[in-house]
């Protein structure tokens, strides 16, 4: 259930930014979640309800935009991009390799928010 | 009506937590005190592993250690059992440590009379991934009877450790573990991270494993 604090982190951090700006109320929040990164919009959306009663983000609604899983290959120095589900399979298309590094699909960030 | 504004923020969700972390590894390295978070599912042998590696360390260094509970004293009482100092931390049904879990911890030890400290964090593959302890070293275990495809299903902890222990090597003959698919699935994930191969029962392996920490655990601070 750790979805309950990363909850609380990210209104933590919406609530400082809505009071820097002062703003009345806020719209809606973007979240960019990596594909290895576990959590659950639907949960993290209710727990926000939950927790942002009576504050300027209440209402507001979680964007979560997935940052695909991303290798860099290491014989062709190639890009490209994959799924958890095709984790054991995943390949190089230009050249067939299996040897690559993650290097995306593990952003855990508050990117923006509409705000009135 | 007013019009809708976009802010931009571009902030890290557990940064608070992070820069408390951060903190607190700055405070253990100023001490000379080396910690080692150990994560795991439940039953994986978390307190085995700890056990067994107090048993190869002890007259080395001065160790403690820090349990993480959900809610019971099981853990702490059997490491305390084995003369080191142990404090424990319930999180009171927090599923994973955070930083200022272990600040509290700290606290309640004198660290300038350690050289290493063990935090064993709360049974769990996914919640303690992401939520930086302050740990110089973390280390992931996994016994043979939970499966080879771990790393498929919570990629995020094999991706983000720093080495591997597979534990319960003794009983690998009764289960459909194969070692090699593993550390394929680990280096895919984490190519540059070692795996150990122990039996917290038969003591097979530990010693490899201590080496290992031991060259760590000199290199502290540097």
């Amino acid at each position: 259930m750790h979805e309950l604090p990363v909850t609380k982190s990210i209104l933590g951090i919406v609530l400082r930014h809505a009071e820097a700006e002062g703003v009345a109320k806020v719209l809606a929040v973007d979240l960019a979640i990596g594909a290895l990164s576990d959590l659950e919009g639907e949960w993290l959306q209710s727990y926000f309800d939950h927790l942002s009663r009576g504050t300027l983000a209440e209402g507001a609604q979680l964007r979560v935009h997935r940052s695909p899983l991303t290798f860099l290959c290491e014989p062709c120095s190639g890009e490209y991009t994959s799924t958890r589900e095709e984790l054991d399979n995943a390949a190089c298309p230009l050249c067939g390799s299996r040897d690559g590094s993650i290097v995306g699909g593990t952003a855990y960030t508050v990117e923006s928010m509409e705000a009135q | 009506m007013s019009d809708v504004t976009l802010i931009n923020i571009k902030e890290e969700i557990l940064a608070e937590n992070k820069e408390l972390a951060a903190q607190l590894r700055a405070g253990l390295d100023d001490k000379g005190v080396f910690l080692v978070n150990f994560m795991s599912s439940p039953g994986s042998g978390k307190t085995s592993l700890i056990v067994q590696t107090l048993g190869h360390l002890r007259d080395t260094y001065r160790i403690a250690v820090i349990e993480g509970d959900v809610d019971s004293a099981v853990d702490a009482e059997r490491v305390a059992g084995e003369g080191v100092p142990a404090v424990q931390i319930k999180t009171g049904g927090s599923c994973h440590l955070t930083a200022a879990m272990v600040e509290k911890g700290l606290g309640a030890l004198s660290l300038g009379t350690l050289d290493l400290l063990f935090l064993e964090n709360i049974g769990n593959l996914i919640c303690p991934v992401g939520s930086d302890t302050g740990a110089h070293l973390n280390v992931a275990l996994l016994s043979v009877p939970e499966g080879d495809d771990k790393p498929l299903k919570y990629p995020r902890i094999f991706q983000t450790a720093d080495a591997f222990v597979v534990n319960k090597t003794d009983v690998m003959d009764h289960f459909d573990f194969d070692l090699e698919t593993f550390k394929g699935r680990i280096r895919r994930l984490n190519p540059d991270a070692p795996v150990f191969e122990v039996s917290c029962k038969t003591g097979q392996g530990i010693d490899l494993w201590c080496d290992w920490l031991e060259t760590r655990v000199e290199r502290r601070g540097a």
